[in-house]
């Protein structure tokens, strides 16, 4: 029965959105990109970056909002670095993503002790506070958990409908789609395909990157080692399980979230049971089960993963 | 800008590029030595002298090359193959776990019988641990690389409860370890009252065996097959599916090998901190090497040098030795950039 009342408990709906939150951030992120035809694995290293360097900026005595912006550009630096290799030299996207991955946490940790040699516990900063919303706060259960967020979550959820729309509704996202299925269509048509896949790399390596600096600066207040934790990969998983749609992959990330959440609840009714780690080891299994099921019907792009190398047929 | 194809790579050529590879990371990571007040040129002749200024650093190295040997080795062929495998952390714990389970049992078997049966059992476990990634990839279309990445956080939490129940040490104070195996089945020093052991011998002896089965061997051919052209292997009459099963096995094995090498021959016991990133590293190692398992050998030597130097130089001069990592990433992007270019050369139109 107490299994069953978590459920019931607002704080259980607030936490599922909170730890929704950056996975949207990643998960759209890396949409965008293998919408373009390029697999980001860069995104567990991306999402370090980005947290770091969100939270040195304010920790540095920047405005919350400047530390969302740096950890924007710094994901975007990381992502043209796997755009250039990936696009225009057309090398291994599985190679370069775990390459970019290593090189982007090992720079932050580096960075991280050149700049506080001396700390031993991480110092915290001021994160972004909940912004209630009035009247809507208020409605019961999940009042709180839609509209008692800080402003990073409602910019996750608005940033989903944002890609839905540019995906389907405008040019880019024309032009972003069809270099994922048929580059050489693209360029007959005088639209550079390095152009496109670059961008879409670099603006989703930023989305990565916020990904990252929400968990610094909204979810917690201080940047530790291995704080990602393997969220990236699961966000790789979950643009699968939305079989690439931003809909469905934001579907996905708040029933992922809600499971995290209600496995932490569930560990203090039947914890003295089970060992702990079981609960922990649910969220990656229960992403490996979503990837078999959905992988029968997965409309992936058609040309993810593969380079496109002008004047070559 | 544009890549044509070379329509020959030449000696020279792929001699320099390497080179040119290593020189870019070196001023590269010389450039963060520089943000962190050191001298680069200093701080890389620290790291030189702490992975090989004397018998103890030249040791150390070669210690700490030996998991890197058998995770190198193990992504290799995988790769060849293009099967990512990128869960050699996960099947070098599994290794170690079994290598704890039959060590610590008093089986009265002789050494050489025991520690054989320790490396089977250790190897059919880190293989059995890549053949599910490699049955979903052949069965449902599942990509390997987000399964075997998944897979390495599943497994670190199940050794982790491990070590907090059935296989916790009783008289380990409460830390969340096991307990030591016993000494007819720890590895043989190479050097009297050094840490170098036996499970060196075997990396190398590993590489040989690998090399035959790639370069002379008919399994060895049809992965090369599958890895080049996948189309084309098929056309060919080539099973693909078996192939890849037959290279999970393979991969799998050889992971496991270096949890083995670190319980039987460098720790003794089983911690949640046997490998720092062993696994990862193994996929820098193969892809220094070209994929080749003799290259992996000297690639891997090369890296644990870099680790064994860069802790020295750190000690020495406050530079975080987080700088090893660094050198590792850079070296990998350098690297796949260089070995295109032997084959490409780059037009700006």
């Amino acid at each position: 029965m107490e299994a069953l009342e978590i459920l019931l408990s607002a704080s259980f709906w607030i936490a599922t959105i909170r730890i929704a939150s950056p996975l949207i951030f990643a998960t759209m992120g890396e949409l965008l990109c293998e919408r373009a035809g390029v697999l980001n694995l860069g995104i567990e290293g991306i999402m370090t970056a980005g947290a770091f360097a969100g939270w040195y900026t304010v920790y540095a005595g920047g405005d919350l909002w400047l530390g969302v912006a740096v950890a924007a550009l710094t994901g975007m630096m990381f992502g043209l670095i796997h755009g250039f290799l990936t696009v225009p030299l057309g090398l291994s996207q599985h190679v370069t993503g775990i390459g970019t991955t290593l090189l982007a946490t090992s720079i932050t940790y580096f960075i991280y002790r050149v700049l506080l040699p001396q700390e031993t516990s991480p110092p915290k900063i001021d994160p972004f506070a909940p912004l209630p919303i009035p009247f809507l706060s208020e409605i019961p259960l999940i009042g709180q958990a839609l509209f008692a967020q800080t402003p990073l979550t409602y910019l996750a959820f608005i940033l989903v409908g944002t890609i839905a729309w540019i995906l389907n509704r405008t040019p880019a996202g024309t032009a972003i789609r069809a270099v994922g299925e048929n580059p050489a269509a693209v360029e007959s048509q005088g639209i550079s395909v390095t152009l496109v896949r670059m961008s879409a790399v670099a603006v989703g390596s930023a989305l990565m990157a916020v990904g990252g600096a929400f968990l610094t600066m909204s979810a917690f207040n201080s940047f530790f080692f291995e704080m990602i934790n393997g969220r990236g990969w699961v966000c790789i998983a979950l643009v699968v399980f939305g079989s690439w749609k931003p809909g469905k992959a934001l579907l996905g990330a708040i029933l992922f979230a809600a499971f995290d959440a209600y496995q932490v609840r569930l560990q203090s009714v039947v914890g003295n049971v089970v060992p702990y780690q079981v609960f922990l080891m649910m969220p990656y299994v229960l992403s490996i089960l979503a990837l078999i099921v959905m992988s029968r019907r997965a409309g992936y792009p058609k040309a993810l993963m593969i380079p496109y190398l002008k004047g070559e047929r | 800008m544009r890549l044509e194809p070379r329509t020959e790579t030449t000696l020279i050529r792929a001699v320099l590029m390497p080179c040119l590879a290593i020189l870019v990371t070196l001023i590269l990571a010389g450039i963060l030595v520089m943000l962190a007040d050191a001298s680069p040129l200093e701080a890389f002749s620290l790291v030189l002298k702490g992975a090989a200024g004397s018998q103890f650093a030249i040791l150390e190295t070669l210690t700490r090359a030996t998991p890197l040997i058998f995770t190198g080795l193990s992504v290799a062929v995988a790769f060849r193959a293009k099967l990512w495998n990128i869960g050699a952390e996960a099947q070098l714990y599994i290794g170690a776990v079994l290598t704890v389970i039959i060590g610590t049992q008093t089986l009265g078997l002789p050494p050489v019988i025991l520690i054989a049966l320790m490396m089977i059992i250790s190897m059919i476990g880190g293989s059995i641990m890549l053949y599910g990634p490699a049955l979903l990839k052949t069965r449902f279309g599942v990509d390997e690389v987000v399964t075997t990445l998944l897979l390495n956080f599943i497994t670190l939490l199940f050794v982790s409860l491990l070590l907090e129940g059935v296989l916790k040490d009783p008289m380990g104070l409460g830390w969340p370890q096991t307990e030591t195996v016993h000494g007819e089945a720890r590895l043989p020093r190479l050097v009297q009252g050094k840490r170098l052991h036996f499970g060196f011998v075997i990396a190398l002896f590993s590489s040989i065996v690998v090399w035959v089965i790639m370069a002379k061997t008919v399994l060895g051919y049809e992965m090369r097959a599958v890895g080049h052209n996948i189309v084309a292997a098929r056309f060919a009459g080539i099973s693909v599916n078996r192939v890849l099963l037959k290279t999970a096995v393979i991969s799998g094995g050889l992971a496991a090998l270096a949890g083995f090498s670190e319980v039987a021959g460098t720790k003794g016991n089983l911690t949640l901190d046997l490998s720092p990133g062993f696994g990862y590293t193994g996929i820098v190692v193969a892809m220094l090497a070209l994929l080749h398992p003799i290259g992996v050998v000297f690639s891997a030597i090369f890296i644990a040098g870099v680790f064994v130097g860069a802790d020295a130089m750190g000690r020495a001069t406050g530079v975080p030795s987080f700088i090893a990592d660094v050198i590792v990433a850079i070296s990998l992007m350098t690297m796949v950039v260089a070995i295109m270019l032997t084959k490409f050369r780059v037009r700006f139109a």
